[in-house]
This record gives structure tokens, sequence and C-alpha cells, in this order.
């Protein structure tokens, strides 16, 4: 499975990791108040981060 | 792939003023989808809502939006429908507008049979004043209001509302996206009062009080006490303790619409 291009859009995100904690594939960590993509190649696709983001903050792009 | 949500946003509204977590930014993402998948025309489509953190959400979408005074949603979407049957209505707000201050509103909407989707974000909590108790927070659960535990027994939302006649009735949560704009659609489409109430998540006034440690954890909660309504007919009473059903609760196709038994009333009185 190739990996996707995740997007944070750093102006929107609050830092409550749930896109972190619902990422089926441990692709997002947070950094203090910010999620970080240090797995893109592991990422399923899934959707998961975005749909559940509260914030606009996170997008799944195809690549 | 990546959704494009900015298209149906006010520009420059982002970030919202939610706290980090709460629930109704998933919940307006949600009604994102599912008016597009309607196809709705912005133009004519009405968003109204009460006050309350849930009923900022109009503000943020560009349509034709109406926030209103506390409780009274249901009531300027109802002369809004009347005015103009051909508008599409969605009204969104809390359980505090929405049951509280607001629940004659709510049930008389209901009893009419009126065309449009109410989307109630049920977080069981008064959110933006601070904490106090709603008709829908736990009995048992903390609120500023009280402290010593809620001896209150709750309102069920969809309950209520199928018992005051809506005839498209729904439950959902904030932990299941997908499943928040399927049955929105299904609302939109249904001629008649739809209700969807999303059980959505407020950590700031609810989840700190109530011994969550964090956000994920109340929607680990909501995911866990889910049960969709055709798993829930294969349970004992003893597995269904502690969960509430999701999915179509109730549907009705045959009672009559409110604007055309109104419509009847004019080519009466018209001497049509
Ligand atoms: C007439 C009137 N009474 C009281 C208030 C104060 N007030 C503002 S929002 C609110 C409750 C909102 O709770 P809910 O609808 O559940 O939404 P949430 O903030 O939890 O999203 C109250 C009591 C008000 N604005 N107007
Ligand atoms: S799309 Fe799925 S796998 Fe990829 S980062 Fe998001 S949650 Fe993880
Ligand atoms: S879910 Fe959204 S707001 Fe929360 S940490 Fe992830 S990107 Fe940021
Ligand atoms: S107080 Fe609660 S309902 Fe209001 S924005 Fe914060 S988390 Fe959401």
């Amino acid at each position: 499975m190739s990996g996707a291009r995740l997007e944070v859009i750093e102006r929107n995100c609050k830092g409550c990791s749930i896109c972190v904690e619902f990422c089926p594939k441990n692709v997002l960590e947070m950094d203090v108040f910010l999620v970080t993509v240090p797995r893109p190649e592991d990422c399923i696709k899934c959707m998961q981060c975005e749909l559940l983001c509260p914030d606009f903050a996170i997008k799944v792009h195809d690549e | 792939m990546a959704y494009d949500y900015e298209k149906s946003i006010r520009p420059g509204k982002l970030p919202h003023i939610w706290c980090p977590g709460c629930g109704h930014g998933i919940v307006m993402k949600g009604l994102i989808r599912a008016m597009d998948t309607c196809e709705l025309d912005r133009a004519k489509t009405s968003i109204v809502s009460g006050i309350g953190c849930a009923s900022r959400l109009p503000g943020y979408l560009d349509a034709c939006t109406l926030h209103t005074a506390h409780g009274r949603a249901a009531a300027f979407a109802t002369g809004v429908k009347l005015a103009d049957p051909e508008m599409t209505v969605i009204v969104c707000g809390g359980d505090g507008d929405g049951t509280a201050i607001g629940g004659n509103h709510f049930i008389h909407a209901c009893r009419r049979n009126i065309d449009m989707t109410y989307v109630v974000m049920n977080n069981y909590i008064y959110g933006m004043t601070g904490g106090q108790f709603s008709p829908c927070t736990p009995t048992g659960a903390k609120a500023s209001t009280t402290p010593y535990g809620n001896p209150d027994p709750i309102f069920d939302i969809s309950k209520l509302a199928i018992g005051a006649g809506a005839t498209f009735v729904a439950r959902t949560t904030a932990a299941h996206p997908r499943e928040i704009d399927k049955l929105i659609v299904q609302g939109i489409k249904h001629k008649g009062m739809a209700v969807i109430e999303v059980l959505d998540d407020c950590p700031t006034t609810y989840g700190r009080r109530n011994k969550f440690r964090s956000v994920v954890d109340m929607m680990k909660e909501l995911k866990k006490n889910a049960v969709p309504a055709k798993a829930a007919a294969k349970m004992t009473a003893e597995q269904l303790q502690g969960k509430f059903l999701t999915g179509v609760l109730f549907q009705d196709t045959e009672k009559p619409e409110y604007c055309e038994m109104y419509q009847e009333v004019i080519n009466k009185a018209q001497g049509a």
C-alpha cells in the first residue's frame, strides 16, 4: 500500500489528539499541542483522522 | 480523497470557536457532507439555530442561516418553511436549547410534522454557560449545578420526538462520523419532521467533571455503548443495560405533512 500525503492545517489544529488515537496504523503523533505525521508511508487512507478531526485540520490526499 | 469542506464554509471563519475535541465540529462536517450528497442549492437552504455552543454552527456555513433566540429555533424554522415551502430547512442546536428552554417548540414542531430536519447535538450539558445540567444530563452525573450528582431522570430525545409525532427519528454519535451524514441525508429526503439525535461530547464542562481523562475516552465510551437498532432486536435486556440504540429508530411515511395541510387552508380561504 503506497502512502498518502497527509496535510495538517496548523492554524486549525487544537491538539485534541483524536486523530492520533483513532488512527489504526499509528501514523500520527502529538508534538505537545500540534499533530505531526512521522509515518506517512504506513497510512492506509482509511480517512478516520480526517472524518473525526473536529477542527478541519487534517486532510488525507491521494498520492 | 481529501474532502472539500471549505467551499461550504464562510471565508475566514476557521478556526472555529469550539474547544479542543468538542464534537460539534464533527457534526458540522457530517452536515456539510449531507448537504453535498443531497446537492442542496445553498440559496434555497435555510439553517436555523437558537443559542448555545451547538447553535453557533450555522454561522460558519455558506447558506441562508438564522441564529435566533435561545430555544426558539424550531419556531423560527417553522416560519421560514411556511413562508417558503420550497426551502430546505435544517435546524441544529444543543440538548439544552432544544429540550429545556425550547422543549415546547421542539415537541410542537414534531406534532405538526412540518417538513424540516432537526439535528440535535446532545452533549448532555449546557456547554456554553459553564456546564449546568440539562434535561439530558444522565442521572447521577455531575454538572456545575449538581455537584452531588444529578437526581433527575433524563429525556430520551429520540423517544420524545417519536412520542410527539415526528415521522423520521434516528440516532448516532460524534464517534460514528459516516453515520452522521447518512442519517441526515435520509432526514432531508424524508417529507415531514425528521429528528437526528447525535450524541456528542463536551470535554470542557462535562468530561472533566465526570472522570473522563480525555476527549478520546469520551469518544471511546460513545463507540462502546452504541448498538445498531437491528442488532439490538437480538439482544437481551441485560445485554442492553447502559447501551443506546443507533440508526433509524422510527419512520412513518403516511402522516400528512404540515405545509401541505396548511396549503389546503389557504385554498379554502381563497375560495379555490
Ligand atoms: C433566554 C436565555 N436564557 C438563558 C440563556 C443562557 N444560555 C445560553 S446557551 C445556554 C445553554 C446551551 O446549552 P445547549 O443547547 O445544550 O448547547 P451547548 O452549549 O451544550 O452546545 C443557556 C442556558 C440565554 N442565552 N438566553
Ligand atoms: S487515513 Fe487512516 S491510516 Fe491514514 S493517517 Fe488517517 S487514520 Fe491513519
Ligand atoms: S483531530 Fe484535528 S485538531 Fe485534533 S489533534 Fe488531530 S488534527 Fe489536530
Ligand atoms: S464548552 Fe463544551 S460544547 Fe461548548 S465548545 Fe467547549 S466543548 Fe464544545
